[in-house]
């Protein structure tokens, strides 16, 4: 009894000392995303920035199912569209009707059809999980992205929906015409969207959406109705999708039928695993490294897919536990302090990496840039796709780079295994 | 009074193929029921159709005194009864702390709260800090339970089984597969964590059937062919020639 009286206490104890660090983090969070547009203002940033926002909540809302009740949609922008369309007529019916909503409390009417449309598909949905789960999704997915093209009345046909954000009543005198507004309106949204989505993993409802993920058998011997947990986890993963989609009614002023697309499903299932599923952070860093490549990448190429394709499967091989699932392996490394065994193996490792990238890129390239006949660019040296001088040092790049890489590779590997034996035996779990 | 679990004229057919047939199974409140037999007898089949895993053909069962087949699985553990499993049944990427918590959830009212910090419920901590203590786990809190030792999730799964508080415990195999040493542990761990509750026990090893159950059911082809004491059982002469002849003398 005395055993079970100090585990007790040591419960709230170990929780207090955690959240001081846990405030810190969202706190510093929150000021990041205030002053981020003070120090990059142009315009070009500052839209950047928006669509990463945006990009977030989406990102996150998809995580909901994938990374805690184990779902696996590949139709979760039906609820990002039907917000960004349920944004846009109740924006425009604001302004028909004289209304007093101002323009931020519109993604909440997003998050409402989403949430709806959820409500009313996620019942059979989500009876099964798994391939079964996945399949629907996937078939509701082009149901609802070609419906948008049949019936015009709603979804406005090719053309889409349009309307007017400066138009509504104005908040505090922001007319959010300008696009620092609109950040700003983003950045508010995102860091609500963050916080509810962060304190529903920590409700019996988050944590027993753990154990559907974990086995769903064994849930249904302890009271619940694994069903009813995939159903409510979808619902609440609908409406934080539809405020992502609201947000990017208000950043565009228009919703299309490309917002609910087969292609927008599969980019939030692609930034939550690259980003890491297992963690809550891992959605936030994917949804921004994807978001930048995505606007950086279509100015420098037209096979920016090709390549998202390759990093995608190079991270569904090499690391499933996407960037996140990376960076916390290092943390017992760290607490047990044989982290830097390993980091003189990461530097020697990084030339090779590079030339092998490099090589790939300047095959790619030259494939891509053949017929066109632009040149190359690759770090200020001017490649020629048509000659062969380009193909031989592309060659050399990849099979050399390749070659030299993978002995590389088994030295980190075999680094790691010693400091993580380290580790294990320091109490630290790798 | 009436019995806690009452089986009554069960059959359960997969196609053509009669598993159980004519299954009559009665379980005294506060009993500690052994069920017994060779391998492929039923006893996995039985318990799965009394917990709700599969439903019977036809047939009944009762759960102190109401009718339960048919119900599913969460619906008969919400009336209290609860069940391990012969294979490992754990939530594996989540800590031990979590895999009794999720248990404990259901039965202190929480059920599907996204309102709720589900760190600061006092009720799911003390009565999870307590489940750990009694099944010795608690230094092991915070590691995900796929990582424990083979006992180590055995003793998890009991936990987890008898979290909820259920007031009938069906335990299946709970010693298979472990040491001497480890099963005479598990047997006073479930000795103690059943007091006053009713147990129902598959097991196959005989010393622990006989130094636990107060009963015995010995099921052969999916029929219960004699239901005693362990006194009783051992003298009956059908056991002996179906069951007990090979193994115990």
């Amino acid at each position: 009894m005395s055993t079970a009286m100090t585990s007790t206490s040591k419960v709230p104890a170990e929780a207090a000392g955690g959240s001081l660090r846990f405030y810190g983090v969202w706190l510093i969070g929150i000021i990041v995303l205030i002053v981020l547009p003070m120090i990059f203002s142009s315009g070009g940033l500052l839209t950047s920035f928006s669509l990463i926002g945006i990009a977030i909540v989406f990102a996150l809302s998809y995580n909901i199912l994938l990374g805690q009740t184990g779902l696996l949609s590949f139709g979760h922008a039906v609820h990002y569209g039907l917000g960004g369309f349920a944004a846009c007529h109740m924006m425009n019916a604001v302004v028909s009707h004289g209304w007093p909503i101002p323009l931020p409390f519109i993604p909440l009417f997003g998050g409402i059809g989403g949430l709806v449309f959820a409500m009313i598909i996620g019942w059979v949905m989500t009876k099964r999980a798994g391939t079964v789960f996945a399949m629907i999704s996937l078939g509701i997915g082009e149901l609802v992205a070609s419906s948008s093209l049949i019936l015009r009345s709603v979804f406005g046909g090719e053309s889409g929906i349009t309307t007017d954000r400066t138009a509504l009543p104005k908040l505090l005198g922001w007319s959010f015409g300008p696009q620092l507004q609109v950040y700003y309106l983003i950045a508010f949204w995102l860091v609500l969207s963050a916080i509810a989505m962060y304190a529903l993993t920590r409700t019996p409802l988050g944590r027993i959406s753990n154990a559907v993920r974990d086995n769903p058998e064994r849930v249904q011997f302890i009271g619940y109705d694994p069903h009813v947990v995939r159903y409510i986890a979808y619902c609440f993963a609908g409406f934080f999708a539809g405020v992502a989609g609201g947000l990017t009614a208000i950043n565009f002023e228009i919703a299309n039928s490309a917002l609910l697309g087969a292609i927008q499903s599969g980019l939030v299932l692609f930034s939550t695993f690259i980003g890491g599923t297992a963690f809550f952070f891992g959605p936030i860093l994917g949804a921004i490294l994807v978001t930048y490549l995505q606007l950086g990448l279509t100015n420098l190429t037209t096979a920016w897919q090709l390549y998202f394709g390759i990093i995608f499967i190079g991270i569904v091989m090499y690391a499933p536990g996407g960037i996140a699932g990376l960076l916390m392996m290092h943390r017992p490394l760290i607490r047990a302090g044989t982290l830097w065994t390993v980091i003189p193996s990461y530097f020697v490792a990084i030339v090779p990496t590079i030339a092998l990238a490099c090589g790939v890129i300047l095959a790619i390239e030259t494939v891509a840039r053949f017929s066109g006949g632009d040149a190359i660019n690759l770090f200020g040296i001017a490649f020629n796709p048509t000659s062969p001088v380009t193909w031989i040092a592309a060659a050399v790049l990849v099979v050399g780079g390749a070659f030299v890489a993978r002995l590389t590779w088994r030295r980190i590997a075999e680094a790691w295994d010693r400091a993580a034996t380290v580790a294990r035996d320091r109490g630290y779990l790798a | 009074m009436t019995a806690a679990i009452e089986v009554r004229a069960v059959e359960k057919r997969f196609g053509n193929v009669g598993i159980i047939r004519d299954l009559n199974l009665s379980v005294a409140r506060g009993e500690r029921h052994a069920i017994i037999g060779p391998n492929g007898a039923g006893k996995s089949t039985t318990f799965n159709l009394i917990s709700g895993h599969i439903a019977p053909t036809s047939g009944e069962v009762k759960l102190n005194g109401d009718l339960i087949s048919g119900l599913r699985p969460f619906e008969i553990n919400r009336r209290g009864l609860s069940r391990s499993f012969q294979v490992t049944n754990v939530f594996a990427r989540m800590t031990v702390w979590e895999n009794v918590r999720c248990a404990v959830l259901w039965a202190t009212g929480h059920r599907y709260a996204f309102w709720k910090n589900v760190d600061s419920l006092p009720e799911v901590r003390e009565r999870t800090a307590q489940i750990l203590d009694d099944i010795h786990l608690t230094h092991r809190r915070d590691v995900p339970a796929g990582l424990l030792t083979y006992a180590e999730q055995r003793e998890l799964e009991i936990g987890i089984t008898i979290a909820s508080g259920a007031t009938v415990v069906m335990l299946d195999e709970p010693t298979a597969g472990m040491s001497n040493a480890e099963t005479e542990r598990a047997v006073a761990l479930i000795r103690r964590l059943t007091e006053g509750k009713t147990l129902v026990i598959v097991e196959h090893d005989m010393s622990v059937v006989f130094g636990l159950a107060d009963r015995i059911s010995v099921l052969v082809y999916g029929h219960i062919i004699a239901s005693g004491t362990p006194e009783e059982i051992r003298r009956d002469p059908k056991v002996k020639e179906a069951y007990l002849g090979e193994e115990a003398h």
